[in-house]
């Protein structure tokens, strides 16, 4: 079995994201980036399935800032192969581009998965997983929270909002936005990735951008504060006395 | 004219028509009447209930194998078939799974313009023009979506949908739709197990989210919830590190709570979260990020850290 993770780079959302001079941006001068989380739940699944099962994992991704650090990263937690795809992009990346210069790659490529995190923070025109799919003509499924091989195919659960899911049995290949995987993404210390980072191994490919259909952004703002809460201040002990004054203050009974 | 007219995606997979489909339809109307469209709603698989969507000028119904459950491929099939029919200006659906399983790759196959997250929907001149929700809810991108056909994800919530429940349908018609090939089959449709905690139930909620930190800590805020009465739940980061059972989680994929009052913990508020705890009646939120955008629907909050303000609230009350 031979399982691609598609994985990119997000702005660090812990960190405070300020506008760029254009108004139409994140400012990406001063903004940490980092791996998606929900990309790192996609490679533990994919991890989790080779050991149970057999096979490769091959994590390839559109190359952007520190993007080297998530391919090492992911090396060092069992990853076989790491692609980075290089086509001198900056900015802010539609989905429709980056599926497609992945559609390009994977089209050369056999597989018989691609997982992909269920969303970016940043996706405006849409998750990767289905865009992909229809680029590839390969049947999709998004809000994935479990997977397992089942004959001649893949038995893929999907979260269908409220506690409901949805399994169904699809035959492969597939393309699937992963929510959360079987296990919590595995923890790597620092030694293994060094270890990844010395021996090398990031096959790099260059591509060329397409151009695609995407909304235009005219504005990036923060949302203004409509019913922005009454702030209590910081200094624990107090803000624990009005706390606690609040709750009684509701009826509730507290012990 | 058609190319002026405006779909709406039903998105029942269980139970009732849900609450984004009215919002959606809502948004639909007034959409369609500033382009001088009409609106189209589509129910697949089943047509149960479908009898309170009124408020489109046409219903089209589709049946056919592997439709009911859920498919989503098969529903993709079934949705692109009619959209090849309708030729719609703007396709509408929710940034739920039904809506992210299809609106991406019928966008991507029929090379128009999708955008995600939207929270408001406008059209200037012959534009649309939507506002995004993006990087957790931290920014708003308002964007042009050009006067081409566009699809529409929406969040829930975003619009108002009590008008539009509408009963009786006027222009209902019936479609049997084959697919040339059907790779997903159905295999199973699970309802949430009764494990006996039910958070909805609860007065009081202690909510726990990412900025816990670690399972060990959990144990602070059970501390806090039995000290208080209260119930314990939490947002997405935590279930998903196995930290706590998928009972306890609050949100889209989770429960949706209305207790008297929510004491959230270390939750940024990513809009999945809000979705589900937003009309508690008292929201109180502590977050060491003063950005966060918890604090935009609580009622009071704190950038005090929840490790120096749990144990004052244990001393306070006698834990």
């Amino acid at each position: 079995m031979k399982i691609v993770v598609a994985m990119r780079q997000i702005a660090d959302l812990v960190e405070e994201l300020e506008v760029d001079a254009s108004g139409a941006d994140i400012d990406r001068e001063f903004v940490k980036f980092v791996s998606n989380e929900w990309d790192e739940a996609a490679l533990e699944e994919a991890l989790c399935l080779k050991e149970a099962h057999g096979g490769e994992v091959v994590v390839v991704g559109v190359d952007d800032v520190d993007f080297d650090q998530t391919l090492f990263g992911a090396l060092a937690k069992g990853a076989d192969r790491a692609v980075k795809l290089d086509c001198g992009f900056e900015g802010w990346m539609p989905t429709a581009v980056r599926a497609e210069i992945l559609a390009r790659w994977l089209r050369e490529e056999s597989f018989d998965l691609v997982l992909t995190g269920v969303q970016a923070a940043d996706d405006l025109d849409g998750q990767l997983a289905g865009v992909l799919g229809a680029r590839l003509g390969l049947p999709h499924a998004a809000v994935v929270v479990g997977l397992e091989p089942d004959g001649s195919g893949f038995k893929v659960t999907q979260e269908l909002g409220g506690g409901v899911t949805l399994t169904s049995h699809a035959t492969g290949p597939l393309v699937l936005g992963i929510q959360a995987a079987r296990q919590a993404p595995r923890y790597v210390p620092i030694s293994r990735i060094r270890q990844a980072m010395s021996a090398g191994g990031i096959e790099v490919v260059e591509v060329e951008a397409p151009s695609a259909r995407a909304p235009k952004v005219t504005r990036l703002f923060a949302p203004e504060a409509k019913g922005r809460a009454e702030m209590l201040g910081d200094k624990p002990s107090e803000v624990a006395a009005r706390i606690v004054e609040l709750i009684r203050a509701k009826g509730v009974s507290v012990s | 004219m058609a190319e002026n007219d405006v779909v709406v995606i039903a998105e029942r997979v269980v139970g009732g028509h849900p609450d984004v489909t009215f919002e959606l339809l809502g948004k639909a109307k007034e959409i369609a009447s500033a382009l001088g469209g009409e609106v189209h709603c589509l129910v697949v698989g089943s047509p149960e209930g479908h009898e309170c969507l009124g408020a489109s000028d046409h219903l089209h119904l589709v049946e056919g194998e592997h439709l009911w459950p859920y498919n989503p491929h098969a529903w993709e099939s079934a949705v692109s078939a009619l959209l090849t029919q309708i030729k719609p200006r703007l396709v509408l659906a929710s940034t739920g799974t039904v809506g992210i399983d299809l609106c991406g790759a019928l966008a991507a196959q029929s090379g128009s313009m999708l955008a995600s997250y939207v929270v408001d929907l406008s059209v200037e001149g012959s534009t649309l023009m939507a506002v995004a929700q993006l990087y957790g809810g931290k920014l708003m991108a308002e964007c042009d979506l050009g006067d081409g056909p566009a699809f529409v994800t929406a969040i829930p919530g975003s619009f108002a949908s009590q008008a539009t429940r509408v009963d009786g349908v006027a222009n209902a018609t019936s479609h049997a739709h084959e697919a040339a090939e059907v790779r997903m089959r159905h295999v199973a449709l699970t309802e949430p197990e009764k494990t006996g905690v039910d958070i909805t139930s609860e007065e009081l909620l202690v909510s726990v989210g990412r900025g816990i930190g670690s399972q060990s800590n959990i144990d602070l805020a059970q501390e806090l919830a039995e000290v208080l009465g209260a119930g314990l739940s939490a947002s997405r980061p935590v279930i998903d590190q196995g930290w706590l059972p998928k009972a306890h989680q609050v949100g889209k994929s989770g429960k949706k709570v209305k207790p008297k009052i929510y004491l959230a913990l270390g939750i940024s508020g990513a809009p999945e979260h809000l979705e589900g705890m937003r009309q508690a009646e008292l929201i109180i939120a502590c977050n060491t990020d003063a950005t966060a955008p918890i604090f935009e629907v609580a009622h009071y909050g704190t950038t005090a850290d929840l490790f120096d303000l749990v144990p004052e609230i244990l001393d306070l009350i006698g834990g």
